[in-house]
């Protein structure tokens, strides 16, 4: 207690992790910076050597946005240097939202894993739940039943939608469209009504576990889902009135913050902000999970890499996500919604009140959990910011040895510095809206 | 002049009451979101649930023209004096809703790097359980502080502690609680 | 005569090592049909240099794992069992598929080569390395800590590094309120 309270006491300087002054900065340093951290063999990129560092010390100002501003997503925090509007070099700062949760997740049982996990990105919790589920599902070495893999896909795609829709919102309110925010949400609140019907949930479901899925469908479920995507398709038109065609939002958003594609794989970026950059890579398509081989969708790649291009590809990948839940309407098999295993699915409520072998097998596996062999598996998926990966390590224990999240937007906030160099102030808001970082998959 | 020269309607209280009256009618929040419960608190100002309703719809982005600080979400070791220095900017009187369990409490995340409530931090008024709230606990939270602004439950309290921004009001003055009322001279009689 | 041998057979074949695979001079491990590539620390940068002109051109995740007490994993002979391991997923874009570096680095001496110069995308993975396991990786250009503050003491990822859990206090409201 006394320890919290003197820390908290300290100042809010994070000292060595800020960008630094030009006068304590060695040249090298600030070409890499300026360089925005890139050194590329084939030179595509800056040369270090050709950055000029001749500025004058009294022209330049470091500007601090963040942590807590009203567009940096949470509690991103952005040091920028700046001479009069353009931005020289930045340096994002983060860890402002650390929570410890690997930490966390090797002191609970494979079966309360989720909870932990689906707490990190706050707009695509199911993700995190999926990719989870499937990293303890290859190390027990189950197959799931196919109507919860079918289940899994289609509230995946619910779940991009609804986080595209929150970042159409954001978006729009970063730049000034202040009614996008609201039509955006309205539309959000559609697709977390079926969850909430689904899961009892709004948020951080833990739905989707090892094994299956926590419940099933709620009857009717073809008439909600297919009525919120028949709602959804014509709003999305309207997002093309309002922003796409709107000559404002064209201009703050086109030709800011470009990169190419070397650039992108140089830095792992994924997801939109690598696809913006003309790389046709998706995981659902190239390495595919679950059964999106046996369903039509198409991948949405950018030319530019612009803001404007990631705008682009998340409203299309709405669309695209759309036609898949259609799809999965007229897929979805009969059957277990989770794997019918003893030995990792707890016994049904009504066998529980007759049988006393139920009871104390279920008190078992809520007590103990269930172990899982000795292992370490890498799974990934295609999250809505790119390349979720789970990295999972068994001692053979009911609890993860190590439990690593590979974040999309933690890695991909490395190209911040690159987007926002020789830009203006005000476009930095736009580049890091595009990015769409979510701060708690960010620092976990 | 006397009161019956008066073409309009007027209504007579104490000054006291006006204030709070006001007070409580236009809380502007200080758009503090760190985690998912920022998303609801978002959502909470959006169409469906319309914060409008309660006057609180002006989120500021400057601490210092808010008056209340929901805290949305959980508060990390690097994030607590980040968070008591926006506290600190922000103008008397202040509220603090402390939203969902990690910040009222450090909900399950009971490690290294989160502050265990963010009591421990700046005082809170309202505590809103769940994680995350829904909107609706949120604006039950909201109008709990409605009430006891009105009340001046947390004024008197302020008073009586000196809880708050470490500020120590005159214990000379009269009790702002109290049944000691100050009376508004509305129009004086000749 | 046959009937009785063939299990001992069987067992014989199953308790001998299966055929050592190598790719780059490195040991290639099968986990769960993934492919994991045993680096021997003074090879690290050579062999991913020569997995990235191979075409593995996106350094997907760079992790560790502290196996302080776990130390009994099982590891194919020749290969030092240490306290850390640095776990690198390597991608290729165009002939979709991954493989998994995996580096014993000592509890003495826990440092690397950082890879920063192949694959500038591992920076902030390689601080958040440092950060919460505490291994240092050598000829980064930033290396400092990227989640926790700048005073912060230890790094909490490692197994003898506490959980820093509070115990759950019961309070009574007070009085005044």
């Amino acid at each position: 207690m006394t320890d919290t309270s003197s820390r908290l006491t300290a100042e809010t300087s994070e000292g060595a992790q800020e960008l630094v002054s030009r006068a304590e900065t060695t040249p090298a340093e600030l070409r890499r910076e300026e360089g925005a951290t890139l050194r590329l063999p084939e030179g595509v990129a800056l040369d270090p050597g050709d950055v000029s560092i001749e500025v004058a010390e009294d022209e330049t100002m470091i500007i601090n946005m963040g942590p807590q501003h009203p567009s940096t997503h949470g509690v991103l925090r952005v040091m920028m240097e700046l001479e009069g509007e353009m931005v020289l070099r930045s340096k994002p700062v983060i860890g402002y939202l650390h929570t410890g949760m690997e930490k966390t997740g090797e002191d609970l049982m494979y079966m309360q894993g989720g909870t932990n996990v689906t707490r990190m990105d706050y707009l695509a919790p199911l993700f995190n739940e999926l990719v989870f589920s499937m990293a303890v599902e290859q190390l027990l070495e189950i197959e799931v039943p196919e109507r919860s893999t079918w289940i899994r896909m289609l509230m995946c795609e619910l779940n991009r939608m609804s986080s595209h829709l929150l970042f159409m919102a954001t978006n729009g309110m970063d730049l000034g469209a202040v009614s996008m925010m609201i039509y955006g949400w309205r539309e959000r609140e559609l697709v977390l009504s079926f969850f909430e019907k689904t899961t009892g949930l709004r948020m951080n479901h833990n739905y989707i576990r090892p094994g299956g899925v926590a419940a099933d469908l709620p009857s009717g479920w073809q008439e909600d889902v297919a009525g919120l995507c028949d709602k959804i398709m014509p709003r999305l038109d309207e997002y093309d009135d309002l922003l796409t065609g709107q000559p404002i939002f064209r201009q703050r958003t086109e030709g800011v913050g470009v990169i190419t594609g070397e650039q992108a794989i140089a830095l792992s970026a994924t997801g939109p902000l690598l696809r913006s950059a003309g790389v046709a890579w998706d995981l659902r398509r190239s390495m595919p999970y679950l059964h999106y081989d046996q369903v039509d969708f198409d991948v949405v790649v950018g030319s530019y890499g612009d803001s404007f291009d990631r705008y682009a590809i998340r409203l299309n990948e709405i669309r695209e996500s759309i036609r898949i839940v259609r799809q999965i309407i007229d897929l979805m098999p009969e059957g277990d919604y989770r794997i019918q295993d003893k030995k990792v699915t707890p016994p049904p409520r009504g066998r529980i009140d007759e049988s006393m072998e139920a009871l104390i097998h279920h008190f078992k596996l809520f007590t103990e959990g269930f172990k899982v062999p000795e292992g370490e598996v890498y799974v990934a998926v295609e999250s809505p910011r790119g390349e979720l990966g789970c990295y999972l390590v068994s001692d053979g224990s009911a609890k993860p040895y190590r439990l690593h999240i590979r974040g999309p937007s933690f890695v991909n906030l490395q190209a911040l510095p690159l987007l926002m160099r020789g830009g203006m102030v005000a476009d930095a808001v736009a580049v890091i809206s595009s990015i769409d970082p979510v701060m708690g998959e960010v620092d976990r | 002049m006397g009161l019956e020269d008066l073409n309009h309607n007027f209504l007579t209280g104490t000054l006291e009451d006006l204030v709070k009256w006001a007070r409580r009618n236009s809380v502007w929040p200080a758009t503090f979101g760190l985690a998912c419960c920022a998303m609801e608190m978002m959502a909470t100002g959006a169409a469906n649930y319309d914060i409008s309703r309660f006057g609180m719809e002006v989120f500021r982005a400057s601490p210092r023209q808010a008056d209340l600080m929901i805290v949305a979400g959980r508060v990390s070791q690097k994030m607590a004096p980040v968070l008591r220095q926006v506290y600190d900017q922000m103008m008397e009187p202040k509220w603090v809703i402390s939203m969902g369990v990690c910040a009222s409490s450090g909900g399950m995340f009971n490690n290294y790097a989160i502050v265990q409530g963010v009591d421990q931090v700046v005082p809170v008024d309202v505590y809103a359980p769940g994680c995350p709230p829904g909107p609706e606990t949120l604006l039950h939270a909201i109008l709990t502080l409605h009430e006891k602004i009105r009340n001046g439950e947390i004024t008197r309290r302020r008073h009586e502690t000196g809880a708050g921004a470490g500020l120590q009001l005159d214990a000379s003055l009269p009790d702002r609680g109290s049944s000691e009322r100050v009376n508004v001279p509305v129009g004086t009689p000749e | 005569m046959s009937t009785t041998d063939a299990p001992d057979q069987a067992e014989v074949e199953s308790e001998a090592p299966p055929p050592a695979e190598e790719r780059h001079g490195c040991l290639v491990l099968r986990s769960l049909g993934q492919e994991v590539l045993l680096v021997p620390r003074d090879r690290y940068l050579d062999v991913i240099g020569a997995l990235k002109d191979e075409g593995y051109a996106m350094c997907i995740d760079v992790t560790a794992v502290d196996y302080l007490v776990h130390g009994s994993r099982p590891l194919p002979p020749g290969i030092a069992v240490e306290r850390f391991e640095v776990v690198v997923n390597l991608l290729s874009l165009e002939s979709p598929r991954r493989v998994r570096l995996r580096v014993q680095v000592p509890a003495t001496d826990p440092s690397l080569p950082s890879l920063f110069d192949l694959y500038p995308g591992s920076e902030a993975m390689e601080r958040e390395v440092f950060d919460l396991m505490g291994i240092r990786f050598i000829d980064h250009p930033d290396l400092t800590r990227i989640l926790m503050p700048e005073d912060w003491e230890g790094h909490p990822l490692r197994k003898d590094y506490s959980m820093g859990r509070v115990p759950v206090q019961f309070k009574h409201p007070p009085a005044t309120r």
